[in-house]
């Protein structure tokens, strides 16, 4: 039986390394697929806490797995359209390029 | 006697799992389920593709393959050695790994799909409670199969038959599942067994089938549809459109990995008729209370090839559609159709109390009313006339 | 901790570090749907089955086709001179290594994890039903009309501006 600690800490694992590639690449795409995996990361964790929980049967934790799964297409479904929509505008989909609005 | 022959295969494969010391047992099991597994779907393959070009060659007016053997029907055989001994050609350009992984992904989900399908009585190869949702998970990670043959190749034809591909299979993936989920709303459950068991028995003579209710027919014809686009056959066949894009996402492939593609379509193919059979045709059950003497695991096959030969005859009968018509068909008929199917299956459901007339009267029209309708409004926008031919007759 | 385990979450952890780090970006795609792969694996392995395949369906054959249309559709495939990382990327790994640091260590002195639990029972699809329509049913809903709004949505966003009609 594998402990709840290492679930924990492979959802940690995958939480930083999603959080050094959206921190770090230049490309959207990228930095969108980094935020993706911290969202996997941490629906791995409320799924983990559901089964490793004192009263499993409410199913609170799957749920809301559930419902972050769905969230999840939304947030990836408008995130690309927006990236589609700055590279026809800058013609570039590099998030250090597309900066007007600093000051 | 029928019982010993209905359960033959099941009793076959316990007496040789019995055969293996106590501890190698499960996994002997896992290994003969997965032979058999390749085994009869191999065969079923190669039969396929004999009758799939005998069936066409008599809807063109000609022959088929007929040296090999008596009428031909070793014509397998012979192209089989021919993809093993053909030269394997990988393009300089092409990415290597992508493009050695892509045959291996299309392969395998399939054979997963079929995996959770009653065949027979008894017979279905790994049962667990959420198979139906398995296999379309399953089904949806063959478009990236598709994307990696098409992309790694590097070659503009094959890219833009990978990009048709994920396209239609995207658009018609949503019709299939809508078409699918009318059963499983009436049924209550996700599992096949439980599916083919709500199908079982007769009324007035006739099978409980869902194919025998009013939104049964329409989902049905809906789920066909969806299932031709989903296996990229005949008039939905725009990913390989040998006229227009030469062979679509799998121009670059040679020898044992075209057969593998070749294969993985075909299998694709078995597993949607499968399905189709578990969710509407009633399964495994005899058509007639007075066949039920002949063994399930032969009303599955027969089923299957029944399937089969219709999509032989709609390949051979319909000309190929256009990109635009085939996702206007996706998103403004197929689509809305769906829902309103779902929409009839639950007045269907919640009006068991009345007699059967009025049920059949009531959810024709949900069904019959917007069909027409979407039908027209369509049509007129179309401006389409009667065609007018000037030279044939 | 099982060696079902340890295989599932080494092979996540690979393919995710593969996902951020590797130069074609169709490369990190093809490593992204690895890792969500590998993630089912975990939710299976921890008897959700449901979840488990929803996020087959959802992330495989959805998300990850999404992100391979944007890198082909944003030519970002292409740019092989340009450099991979922005500026801050010192940056970056430290704050991402410093989280970890913190997370690491929380997990390993949290009370919760230590707590002896009882084998649950299986979960079935009926149950998940069931809840869905009785005591999530709001949630339900609004996820449905969430999903109708970025439907619409990424489509204008991401649709073509026709000069002359407007």
């Amino acid at each position: 039986m594998t402990s709840l600690a290492a679930y924990l800490t492979l959802s940690a694992f995958l939480f930083c390394i999603g959080l050094a590639g959206a921190l770090t690449r230049r490309n959207a795409i990228i930095v969108l697929v980094g935020i993706e995996l911290m969202l996997n990361a941490a629906n791995l964790n409320f799924i983990a806490f559901w089964r490793f929980s004192e009263n499993p049967e409410a199913l609170t934790g799957l749920m809301f797995a559930i419902f972050s799964i769905g969230i999840a297409a939304a947030e990836a479904a408008v995130g690309l359209a927006l990236i589609i929509a700055i590279y026809r505008h800058y013609k570039t989909a590099n998030v250090d390029e597309a900066n007007t609005l600093r000051g | 006697m029928a019982e010993a022959v209905d359960q033959i295969f099941v009793a076959a494969k316990h007496w040789l799992v019995s055969l293996a010391p106590e501890a190698w047992q499960p996994w002997v099991s896992v290994l003969l389920s997965i032979a058999a597994l390749m085994v009869v779907f191999g065969t079923l393959f190669a039969v396929t593709t004999v009758l799939e070009r005998k069936g066409l060659g008599r809807i063109q007016n000609r022959f088929g393959p007929n040296r090999v053997g008596p009428f031909g029907i070793l014509q397998p055989l012979a192209d089989g050695i021919k993809a093993l001994v053909k030269e394997d050609i990988v393009p300089r350009v092409a990415d290597r790994v992508v493009h050695f992984l892509a045959p291996v992904v299309m392969i395998i989900p399939p054979f997963l799909a079929l995996a959770v399908l009653p065949f027979g009585r008894n017979m279905t190869f790994v049962e667990f409670d959420a198979a139906i949702l398995f296999f379309f998970a399953v089904g949806a990670s063959m478009e990236l199969a598709v994307f990696m043959a098409g992309w790694s190749s590097r070659n503009k034809y094959s890219l833009l038959g990978a990009m048709r591909a994920i396209a239609q299979m995207i658009s018609y993936e949503i019709p299939l599942i809508l078409s699918s989920v009318s059963v499983i709303m009436i049924v209550g459950s996700l599992s096949p067994g439980e599916i083919v068991a709500a199908q079982a028995g007769y009324t007035n003579g006739l099978p409980n089938w869902h194919l025998l209710t009013p939104w049964g027919i329409a989902g049905f014809v809906l789920f066909m549809i969806a299932a031709t686009a989903e296996s990229n056959r005949s008039p939905f066949d725009l990913p390989e459109g040998e006229s227009e894009i030469v062979a679509g996402y799998y121009i670059e492939y040679s020898g044992f990995k075209f057969a593998l593609f070749f294969l993985g379509e075909y299998l694709g193919l078995f597993a949607v008729s499968g399905l189709g059979i578990t969710l509407f045709l009633g399964g495994w059950h005899a058509p007639f209370a007075f066949l039920g003497f002949l063994p399930s695991w032969f009303w599955f096959f027969a089923k299957l090839f029944a399937l089969i030969s219709v999509f032989i005859w709609v390949r051979g009968t319909l000309p190929r559609l256009r990109q635009d018509q085939l996702m206007n068909f996706a998103w403004k008929f197929m689509l809305p159709m769906a829902l309103v199917n779902l929409v009839a299956a639950a007045v269907w459901h919640f009006m068991a109390p009345l007699p059967v007339v009025a049920r059949w009267v009531a959810v024709s029209l949900i069904v019959a009313g917007p069909y027409v309708m979407l039908g027209r409004e369509l049509m007129v926008r179309k401006n389409l006339s009667k065609r007018t031919y000037r030279f044939a007759e | 901790m099982t060696a079902g385990f340890v295989v599932i979450a080494l092979l996540t952890i690979a393919a995710g570090v593969a996902a951020m780090s590797l130069r074609h970006l169709i490369h990190c795609s093809l490593a992204l749907v690895a890792a969500f792969i590998g993630l089912a694996a975990a939710y299976l392995h921890l008897g959700a089955q449901f979840v488990g395949f929803a996020q087959v369906l959802v992330y495989v054959g959805a998300v990850s086709i999404l992100v391979v249309f944007a890198i082909l559709l944003t030519r970002g495939g292409e740019d092989r001179s340009e450099r991979l990382f922005s500026g801050s990327w010192v940056a970056g790994i430290a704050t991402a290594v410093a989280v970890l640091g913190v997370l690491v260590w929380a997990v390993s002195r949290s009370a919760a994890v230590r707590r002896e639990v009882s084998e649950p029972a299986e979960v079935t699809v009926r149950q998940i039903g069931d809840l869905l329509m009785t005591r999530f049913v709001l949630p339900l809903e609004v996820i449905g009309l969430l999903l109708t709004a970025a439907l619409i949505g990424a489509v204008i966003i991401a649709m073509h501006e026709r000069e002359g009609r407007k």
